[in-house]
């Protein structure tokens, strides 16, 4: 889960991280209130998760309340590349002396902790490590002894950055070790005028699969069937198209969404029902995709493994009885294959249910949904 | 011949008395694995009926490898314990652990995989485990859907390596490896593919990726470098879009790095064929032994 920069502040100011004084705002009006309250200029920062939001027009400096107002105004309500700009950020406008990057993050390619520290912060790291690859420092990170002062330090000097930076090094370490982080960046880090190290910026991704051992209270607003979905404990994403696309494992989902692409039709979700396939998790996971008003045509892609394809087709005859009206409305197209398919193929056959059609392979049952889905 | 698992492998299952555990131990003993004990601690002492079989408890894997001669552990503890199952697994000197349990914290799985270093290998976390046909089978890979054969297959996705064996299931496996899509997982595609090229009993390979990360890209580096059998490939998620996760905890596009594109050239570039559809893949691994028997 990523979180907003405001969130990530927040996460650092609790754990001794210099930030600049500020709050997040919903309205103009509210914008107002913290400008008018921190009594020095501000900036009001657009509150998205996506990079760029600067070139974007999503961050303003507002000399006082009034120009927080109109500015909050603009950027409240803002896309930026897809996200709908919902708060802002007001806080107090702190200027650079210098400008540094600073990360921690699970290193997918190496199994472990990284450190990525460079004395070039502000512009996007990508983008420096395409032209100034050794700008930036990599250290790879003990999960036994971690980052200790010495380690800061190092790391500190390694990157060319001042002494001052290295208690905060030690500090977002501790974020990410303490917090269960994916990624703990700061870009950028900064020394002021007067020599204080700041975090200017702040992203920070925390492992959904850790928060049993958390009190994270952070809500995403996603949008209402992905919510309805994760409710039923389904793994469900919106996608543009008109295929409804439901399937057993993760691959196999993804998979299908590119059989449904290759036939010409767009996928209208991604929807993992996961190996079980109940009855009813095959009637949650129908009922979800049928609320969907962009669906034209169903696809149930189902490789029967451990549970078999006998028991996936009482699954789906029972989830349609289930819906009864409901399940009506468009063409389900059901592809089994694995384990009893046949079985399985014949209890769907012997249901007679008026809008199943049943292909036996993958490819074929993609070009069926595509077609139907396209009114042929 | 194949890897990492034998018929002489001798497995104990961590959390054997469980649900899920006691479920997949005696489809473990179905497929003619030798499954020789359980470990659940606080519970050792007592033994598990399956039927024409009583496999006995210890509390500890220490206590079950010095008993019983265990090779291989199967890891089905709940992900809050996983963890410290995994590393009284290693810490006891298990050569392979399988960690089947999915929702591991990531900090655990780097935990444990920089314990095991040079010490166990491990695979997995959130993985279906892996199959040698015929042989043993050490996790949740349905044994009936293939025979024993000649292709080794490593993939991240379960049920896209069911399709796949499917598919093939008249060719047949030396061994059929699920790494899992977790960000950090103990053995790698590079791993699978260096131990099938020195296997003996493999003859060609299939790899199965998926988005996120660069694993393929490097695999596709070390293919072009080290392995010399034929390897066909299918990369799942072209259509995923940037920034959502896809089930997998590690299947995600961030950006320009990890898209299905890119790893599809990675591997064009060195002379992999890459199915656009498991099914395609299936006959371009039929077309590739042809033309290795030809």
């Amino acid at each position: 889960m990523d979180l907003y920069e405001h969130q990530a502040k927040e996460l650092f100011g609790r754990h001794g991280i210099p930030i600049p004084p500020g709050r997040v705002a919903a309205t103009p009006e509210e914008a107002k209130a913290v400008a008018a309250e921190l009594g020095v200029p501000v900036v009001i920062k657009a509150q998205v998760k996506t990079g760029g939001r600067g070139k974007a027009g999503g961050i303003k400096a507002a000399a006082g309340p009034a120009s927080a107002e109109e500015e909050a105004a603009g950027v409240l309500g803002m896309d930026i590349k897809g996200h709908l700009v919902r708060t802002v950020l007001v806080e107090a406008a702190t200027v650079p002396f210098e400008e540094y990057y600073a990360a921690f993050l699970v290193d997918r390619a190496q199994g472990g902790f990284l450190a990525m520290v460079s004395a070039q912060g502000g512009m996007e790291i990508e983008e420096l490590a395409e032209t100034d690859p050794d700008a930036i420092v990599r250290l790879p990170i003990d999960p036994v002894t971690g980052v200790d002062a010495d380690t800061a330090r190092l790391l500190a000097a390694k990157a060319g950055l001042p002494d001052a930076a290295a208690p905060v090094l030690e500090r977002l370490w501790q974020v990410m070790i303490e917090e269960d982080a994916l990624l703990v960046e700061v870009n950028p880090l900064i020394c002021t005028t007067d020599q204080r190290i700041v975090a200017l910026d702040g992203k920070v991704t925390l492992d959904d699969a850790a928060a049993f051992r958390h009190s994270w209270a952070y809500t995403e607003a996603s949008a209402g069937l992905e919510e309805q979905a994760r409710a039923k404990g389904l793994n469900y994403v919106k996608l543009d198209g008109r295929v409804g696309v439901i399937g057993n494992g993760a691959g196999l989902v993804m998979s299908t969404l590119d059989v449904v692409a290759g036939a010409g039709a767009a996928p209208a979700n991604f929807l993992d029902i996961g190996g079980g396939a109940s009855a009813q998790v095959m009637a949650d996971g129908l009922e979800i995709i049928l609320a969907d008003p962009d669906v034209r045509s169903v696809l149930v892609n189902v490789f029967g493994g451990i549970t078999t394809c006998d028991a996936v087709a009482n699954g789906i005859v029972t989830a349609l009885e289930l819906l009864g009206e409901r399940g009506l409305a468009r063409p389900i197209v059901v592809r089994l294959d694995g384990n009893n398919a046949e079985v399985g193929r014949r209890i769907l056959s012997d249901a007679r249910h008026p809008v199943v059609r049943q292909v036996s392979t993958m490819d074929g049952a993609a070009e069926t949904a595509a077609r139907l889905a396209a009114g042929v | 011949m194949a890897i990492f698992l034998t018929k002489d492998s001798r497995v104990l299952v961590q959390g054997m008395t469980g649900a899920e555990g006691s479920r997949h131990t005696a489809r473990m003993l179905a497929a003619g694995t030798e499954v020789v004990a359980g470990v659940t601690p606080g519970k050792g002492g007592r033994s598990v009926d399956f039927g024409e079989r009583a496999v006995p408890v210890f509390g500890s894997v220490a206590e079950a490898m010095a008993e019983t001669g265990a090779d291989v552990s199967v890891v089905f503890v709940p992900p809050r314990f996983t963890g410290s199952a995994v590393e009284e697994a290693v810490t006891a000197g298990i050569p392979l652990c399988v960690v089947i349990t999915e929702g591991v914290p990531v900090h655990d799985a780097v935990r444990f995989r920089a314990l095991a270093a040079g010490r166990t290998r491990i695979i997995g976390p959130n993985c279906p485990g892996l199959i040698s046909p015929g042989q043993s089978s050490a996790g949740i890979i349905p044994a009936d859907i293939t025979a024993a054969g000649r292709i080794g297959l490593v993939s991240k996705s379960g049920t896209l390596t069911y399709q796949l064996m499917y598919e093939l299931r008249d060719v047949g496996f030396s061994t059929a490896v699920g790494i899992g899509g977790d960000p950090v997982i103990g053995t790698t595609h590079i791993d699978c593919l260096q131990a099938f090229q020195e296997d003996p009993g493999t003859d060609a390979i299939v790899m199965i990726g998926e988005i996120g990360g660069d694993a393929e890209e490097r695999a596709a580096a070390y293919i072009e470098r080290h392995v010399t059998k034929p390897v066909v490939a299918y990369v799942a998620g072209f259509t995923a879009p940037e920034g959502k996760t896809m089930g997998h905890a590690g299947a995600i596009v961030s950006g320009s790095s990890g898209t299905a594109q890119a790893k599809k050239e990675a591997l064009e570039a060195v002379g992999v064929r890459v199915g656009r559809t498991p099914s395609e893949t299936a006959r371009l691994m039929r077309s590739a032994l042809d033309r290795a028997a030809a």
